[in-house]
């Protein structure tokens, strides 16, 4: 009965849309089974946390007024008076947390898998200007609350744009919608962070997953060998099944978060007070924040210090972008040991410099023991009985 | 012939269009640039008695000089000094240290002496004075502490 059923849904369909095609693509479509395919579900994980920020922002929004008269206090609203206002949004900041970490991690295990390259460059190009999207999501919410930590992260964040040669006063009065962190930042911010970023993201995220569904997933070189001897996953039901469940652990993981220790909102941003003690920006800006304390003042032809840590993480953004026109060749194994050691080097200054502003090891023995359970889950899959 | 028109065609529709997207860019680019707003006609303004309790307790007060911080310092009982409350660094508010005779950034731990130099850390340049005069009131009465452009 449900087979018939099913017939007459998938005919109905298929005189509109290639519905059967579609049905068969998935049905043949398998992951290759190897020690690091646990890596192939980083990116759905990271898609999955991006949902929730889509379903909890939307419903923060119903509330939410940016104005400096009242963004403080509607969010103040939503945390104390809403029912479950304090879940909707902790969840969302929390969730924004991790998918920036998982973005991190997924953007991470491409690279030093060398997933990114031909026929896979415009995956990772997309990919990239993904993650500085997500960035960009991170740094224009946080401003949203309206309080003081966001207040002066924002005047930093804004002035350190400011450092661009040429362009860097324009740049801005154009983020901060004036010369000053202001209403007009606020809602400027609040524009980039509901309407223009979104869309630009659902653009982007359409063609990535477009390109993956397409090419499928790339085994790693070194990992060829043992992929061509096992049996490859199914992606459905098998693979999917697997996603489903690593996502309904994370929104587990999310909602015990925000329930044991929910976001707090702090004190109200006012622009004619000294910057609080501890000031710093989220966890995933500390390590340029750190970086821009030990630069001395002073000028170097025209070009204040301060510029030129800023430059170089922008050249190193553009340069991560073209990662796979530098490293295209296989052949070239030197190119691919350089950049993985130039990769190495960046993650240890960026974890080590994050430690530095927490002044404390926790975020060494996070990333440590991520490391470690990636390399105990790749090992076990790896002496998995090979069917 | 036909070859011929075909280019004109092309050409023309192509201006065309590139015409129309520069229709479209060009307000749009003016429309999220921001406009000019005229600076602050702010002259001077009142810090508060000399003995206004921030005076007292803290040893500073930032006031509102039109649209800018300003912080106001009480180094003694007749020296009160100012300096825009903006560090030149990255634009965080200062604030004093009076333990340390120091001006002190938060954000990056920028040191500024009492004259508004730069000390240590990582601000470019000095902190932008501001002229204090201290105004009598009447007899009996604190006096104003009145901050203006130097």
């Amino acid at each position: 009965m449900t087979t018939e059923t099913d017939g007459k849904v998938l005919r109905w369909l298929d005189e509109r849309v290639p519905a059967s095609a579609l049905r068969d693509f998935f049905r043949h479509k398998t992951v290759p089974s190897h020690r690091y395919s646990i890596f192939y579900y980083l990116g759905g994980m990271t898609l999955f946390f991006f949902a929730v920020q889509v379903a909890t922002g939307i419903l923060l929004m119903l509330y939410y007024r940016p104005s400096t008269e009242e963004a403080f206090e509607s969010v103040e609203f939503i945390m104390t008076t809403v029912p479950f206002g304090w879940l909707i949004r902790s969840v969302h900041s929390w969730s924004a947390n991790l998918m920036v970490f998982f973005a991190v991690l997924h953007l991470s295990t491409v690279f030093f898998t060398k997933a990114y390259r031909r026929p896979r460059e415009l995956t990772w190009i997309t990919g990239c200007i993904m993650f500085f999207l997500v960035l960009a999501f991170g740094f224009s919410g946080y401003l949203l609350p309206w309080n003081e930590l966001a207040f002066f992260a924002t005047k930093v964040g804004t002035d350190i744009a400011s450092a661009v040669p040429w362009i860097g006063d324009a740049l801005e009065r154009f983020l901060r919608g004036g010369d000053r962190v202001s209403g007009a930042t606020l809602s400027r911010f609040y524009g980039w962070h509901v309407a223009i970023l979104p869309a630009l993201a659902t653009v982007l995220l359409a063609v990535h997953l477009l390109l993956v569904q397409v090419q499928g997933m790339d085994t790693p070189p070194s990992r060829r060998e043992e992929a061509s001897r096992r049996r490859p996953i199914r992606f459905f039901p098998d693979f999917a099944l697997r996603d489903l469940f690593g996502w309904t652990l994370a929104l587990a993981v999310i909602a015990t978060m925000a329930a044991l220790f929910p976001w707090e909102l702090g004190e109200k941003a006012d622009a004619f007070a000294p910057a609080p003690p501890d000031i710093r920006p989220e966890w995933y800006f500390v390590f340029l924040f750190e970086t821009l304390k030990l630069i001395p003042g002073g000028t170097v032809a025209g070009l204040e210090y301060e510029a030129i840590p800023i430059l170089i993480a922008m050249l190193g953004a553009v340069g991560l972008v073209l990662v796979p026109f530098f490293d295209g060749d296989p052949a070239r194994k030197w190119r691919s040991r350089l950049l993985s050691g130039v990769g190495v080097a960046v993650l240890i200054y960026a974890v080590g410099m994050t430690a530095w502003g927490y002044r404390s090891p926790v975020p060494i023995y996070v990333v440590a023991g991520l490391v470690g359970l990636l390399a105990v889950l790749a090992w076990a899959s790896g002496n998995r009985h090979s069917p | 012939m036909a070859s011929g028109r075909r280019d004109f065609l092309n050409w023309f529709l192509g201006s065309a269009f590139g015409t129309l997207v520069l229709w479209i860019l060009y307000p749009v680019t003016r429309f999220l640039g921001t406009p000019s707003v005229p600076e602050s006609t702010a002259v001077q303004v009142e810090a508060g008695a000399t003995n206004d309790q921030a005076f007292q307790k803290t040893g500073f007060k930032i006031v509102r000089f039109g649209e800018d911080p300003v912080i106001v310092l009480r180094v003694n009982e007749g020296d009160f000094r100012a300096f825009s409350a903006t560090c030149t660094h990255l634009d965080c508010i200062v604030e004093y240290q009076r333990d340390k005779a120091r001006i002190w950034c938060n954000c990056h731990n920028g040191m500024y002496d009492l004259s508004g130099q730069v000390v240590s850390g990582p601000p470019p340049r000095p902190l932008q004075p501001y002229k204090v005069d201290l105004v009598a009131r009447g007899s009996g009465q604190p006096r104003m502490v009145v901050v203006s452009k130097a």
